[in-house]
């Protein structure tokens, strides 16, 4: 897909989610648009870490919290509006991001990934005792009133579409650019690319500070699409779950992969949940997860080469 | 005289209480093409990685070019012009031989976009893996991994080209094959080290050697000085 035609892609796919949001078909059907698209935003963010670098990061909920919580910092101390919000909670994400990927990069491999899961467990621990933002019982958040358009929930639907679409357009451009060529060169082997003249560290603080800010950006309208934020729910295992299982399904190597896994698994998953039980969830992506990794290592768009390859 | 294009001074390298190298002095000149030979363990590769990069000296100074490079990343120095193989090689696995290329020329080599193609199509005329270029290297045998290999540090178009042990395992037909590539490069005025195993290749291919034993340099000087060298000899056969 060239360029133009990628641009009127994205540009299509916010349209029709302004019309499916002008729709005014059943309310849950946007509940659970917006729950996947923010899969799309989620998965997308850790691959650019995980899949162009190859760095496994555990630690998705705290990234995706944090962008969440300072959404209801901001809510509570200057009630500023969504967008603000939503740069906010990402720039503060990048943060961690580039602090975290500064302090564990040098570790490799799974020491890397045991890094990020403490850093969830961390991170999760001060919220806990942080009575301003709720602390452990939570803290209720009022949606403001009037949204732009139609409901404030379909207004929500609206904006993660935009956001999905900015999260795969930042991950294409770099995967197609001079830096996702580097980072798949470090991913392959880290010393040789180095030794080819690739600055690794730098490369590596770049995905980390990138990942981190989708992943803040997919949490930061969370507060006023839940109106309760407690930290159980805010730091879910499930983000750190799916944000690995939906690129590894979809294929890491490429950005539609992870829209391919989030569409697939986040579907599947609020079936699930209507239809049977929500408590089946993971175990759903567990069973998909483990069936992919013995079968089809390399996710679906492994698969697709390889059945055009024949 | 040619001038000096590297110099390692008074370098150590210390692995915990084993020290791997002691205060190794050598200079290469530039052109020059420099064998560095010693038994099993005796630190060339540690040398060599203390050179390019991998790892920094504890002690004493490197300098290419005349400029102190001691504690720079190994990327950086790659941009100023030294350029290494892998003892065993390290491709890319998951992209295309002409993709492997790709990244030294575009991030060491100063290539455009617009010439890339053509300069990595030259690059693998010169070294003969035209016909593997759409191949991973999975794909490849084991002399053709070790061409990547070279072909790959040619991209990044080096002034100094450091060729660890290139040609282990290989056939004696292949050796030859690999020593005509290295010639060629130098002619073309690459200045190359050749560290290696099979004597037959170093000693018709470099101009001086110099021998490391314990982390300690203990001769210099020509091919047909270091064979007759007694304390080469010791080194290699003991006592």
């Amino acid at each position: 897909m060239r360029t133009g035609t990628a641009l009127v892609v994205g540009a299509a796919v916010v349209l029709a989610g302004v019309a499916l949001a002008g729709l005014h078909v059943n309310a849950y059907v946007y509940f659970a648009g917006y729950v996947i698209l923010q899969y799309v935003v989620i998965a997308t963010a850790w691959n650019i870490l995980g899949g162009y670098a190859g760095y496994v990061n555990f630690g998705t909920p705290a990234f995706f919290a944090l962008g969440a919580y300072t959404a209801v910092f901001l809510i509570r101390s200057l009630r500023a509006p969504l967008p603000v919000l939503i740069v906010a909670g990402g720039l503060v994400a990048a943060l961690l991001g580039l602090g975290i990927g500064y302090l564990t990069l040098r570790l490799r491999g799974t020491f890397f990934s045991i890094a990020t899961l403490a850093l969830a467990v961390v991170l999760q621990t001060m919220i806990i005792n942080w009575e301003y933002v709720g602390g452990s019982r939570g803290i209720s958040v009022l949606r403001p009133s009037g949204p732009p358009f139609g409901s404030y929930v379909t207004f929500l639907f609206t904006v993660m579409v935009g956001l999905a679409v900015v999260a795969v357009t930042v991950a294409r451009f770099i995967e197609r650019s001079w830096i996702g060529r580097g980072l798949a060169a470090l991913r392959d082997n880290e010393e040789a690319a180095e030794c080819m003249g690739v600055p690794t560290l730098r490369l590596k603080l770049f995905a980390t500070t990138v990942s981190g800010f989708l992943l803040g950006v997919a949490g930061a309208p969370f507060p006023y699409y839940v109106t309760f934020v407690e930290p159980n729910s805010a730091f879910a295992i499930d983000y750190a779950v799916n944000a690995l299982a939906m690129p590894m399904i979809g294929g890491t190597t490429s950005w539609i992969g992870p829209v391919i896994g989030a569409v697939l698994l986040g579907t599947a998953q609020q079936l699930a949940t209507v239809t049977i039980s929500s408590e089946l969830n993971l175990f759903i992506v567990g069973v998909v997860l483990v069936a992919f990794v013995v079968l089809a290592p390399e996710g679906i768009l492994g698969l697709v080469r390889r059945w055009r390859g024949r | 005289m040619a001038a000096t294009l590297l110099e390692v001074n008074g370098v150590v390298k210390r692995f915990g209480g084993f020290t791997a190298l002691n205060r190794v002095t050598l200079q290469v000149k530039a052109g020059e093409r420099f064998g560095l030979i010693g038994p099993i363990g005796s630190g060339k590769t540690t040398l060599i990685n203390c050179v390019a990069g991998s790892l920094y000296a504890d002690e004493g100074r490197i300098l290419f070019e005349g400029r102190d490079v001691t504690t720079l990343p190994p990327h950086r120095r790659t941009r100023l012009g030294i350029a290494r193989s892998f003892q065993i090689p390290k491709p890319f696995a998951s992209m295309t031989v002409r993709e492997n290329l790709g990244i030294p020329l575009e991030y060491a080599g100063h290539a455009r976009a617009s010439d890339e193609d053509a300069q990595v199509a030259e690059l693998l005329r010169e070294i003969g893996l035209e016909a593997k270029a759409h191949l991973r290297p999975a794909g490849l045998t084991q002399i053709e991994m070790r061409k990547l290999e070279l072909a790959r540090a040619m991209a990044a178009r080096p002034k100094l080209l450091i060729s660890d042990e290139a040609m282990a395992g290989l056939s004696s037909g292949e050796v030859d094959d690999i020593l005509a590539i290295l010639l060629r490069l130098n002619a073309q005025g690459i200045t190359i080290i050749m560290i290696e195993h099979i004597m037959r290749a170093v000693m018709r291919f470099s101009q001086r050697i110099v021998v490391l034993d314990a982390g300690e340099r203990i001769a210099e000087g020509t091919p047909d000085e270091i064979v007759r060298n007694p304390a080469v000899e010791k080194a290699y056969l003991g006592e």
